[in-house]
């Protein structure tokens, strides 16, 4: 299907433009989450799309499935309500790094450790685009932003590492400019039944790439190309790994899923209530 | 071959951020007036890296009917 028939089958047109930036990479990655839906030919009735706040949030209202637009940081708090109610429902958030990691880190440590079916794409862009360009917590050391006028001190959150940890059973992390294999990442990660961390590297040129000299949105653009490489490419050839960030599937492994163990308690006392 | 393809451009879209230019393996792209314009329709090899990077859904591969 091209662009004009996903945009007439999965988008609300009439909020088309979006309100991002020129050369902001989270319209790439809004149309790769919908490649993988279309892919995996899924039942638009049968998706639901939660989002939080920032410019990665805004997705949700441009997306033509059941759409849940939320509170700062609380995406993912959402739609675990969402997906405990109707476990039939194919739950995808699309949050921020600010909203994931900052305000939501705890949500997002606790959802993956539940281990709950939802997929989660982290629009990555280093830096809170919507309110001004404050730095975050993917924003580099040194890095700029306006609330770092003199380089950010703090070290930097390595999304992909802190979901793993917490629990995500399907991790994964690739960038706007490789926005196939990031189709192919939101295509595994909805097919895992267990929490999926997708973490997609955006660019905001407005504000994270004019503070820190990054250039325009094809300098950054080429950034998110020759910046990354394959974890399997890495593997092979560690020469060429040196001073890149690693992309690709990080990690893999099903294990049993939130909504399925809840489900089991209530059939056991359905079953110790009929027999008593 | 399939379906023959043109690309086409919704040039109310189009925000001129350039990223299809640039990476446009042929260099069939240029920008007019901040807007994205087909200058050498003939030298496109219907790749649809435009299509794939575009952020604003403005710029996409179409299929034509053999006879047109």
């Amino acid at each position: 299907m091209n662009t004009s028939a996903l945009v007439k089958e999965y988008f609300r047109e009439d909020k088309l433009p979006h309100i991002w930036c020129p050369g902001c990479g989270h319209g790439i990655i809004m149309h790769a989450v919908v490649r993988a839906i279309d892919n995996l030919k899924l039942d638009p009735e049968k998706i639901c799309i939660v989002s939080g706040i920032g410019c990665s949030s805004r997705a949700s209202g441009y997306m033509n499935f059941n759409t849940l637009h939320t509170t700062h940081g609380r995406a993912l708090a959402f739609a675990t309500g969402v997906k405990m109610a109707n476990p039939s429902l194919e739950v995808l958030v699309l949050t921020g790094d600010g909203d994931c990691s900052a305000i939501g880190g705890n949500h997002l440590i606790h959802t993956a450790r539940r281990n709950i079916d939802i997929t989660t794409i982290a629009f990555n862009n280093n830096i809170y685009g919507m309110t001004g360009g404050q730095y975050s917590p993917t924003t580099a050391t040194g890095d700029f932003g306006t609330t770092a006028p003199y380089g950010n001190i703090d070290k930097t959150f390595d999304l992909c590492n802190l979901a793993k940890a917490a629990g995500a059973t399907y991790v994964g992390r690739s960038t706007a400019y490789y926005a196939k294999q990031l189709t192919t990442l939101v295509e595994n990660g909805i097919q895992n039944k267990g929490f999926s961390f997708i973490e997609a590297v955006s660019s905001c040129p407005t504000y994270y790439g004019r503070k820190n000299k990054k250039g325009d949105a094809v300098e950054m653009m080429k950034s998110l190309k020759d910046d990354y490489i394959d974890i399997k490419i890495a593997e092979k050839r560690p020469d060429l790994a040196q001073s890149k960030i690693l992309m690709g599937e990080f990690y893999n492994k099903p294990d049993e899923e939130y909504t399925e163990k809840y489900q089991k308690i209530i059939d056991m006392l359905k079953k110790e209530s009929y027999h008593a | 071959m399939g379906t023959p393809k043109m690309v086409v451009v919704n040039k109310e879209w189009c925000k001129g951020c350039g990223i299809c230019v640039a990476f446009c393996p042929k260099n069939v792209l240029e920008l007019v007036n901040e807007v994205v314009c087909i200058a050498r329709s003939e030298d496109c090899i219907k790749c649809g890296q435009c299509e794939l990077r575009c952020p604003d859904f403005a710029i996409y591969l179409k299929e034509v009917p053999e006879n047109v």
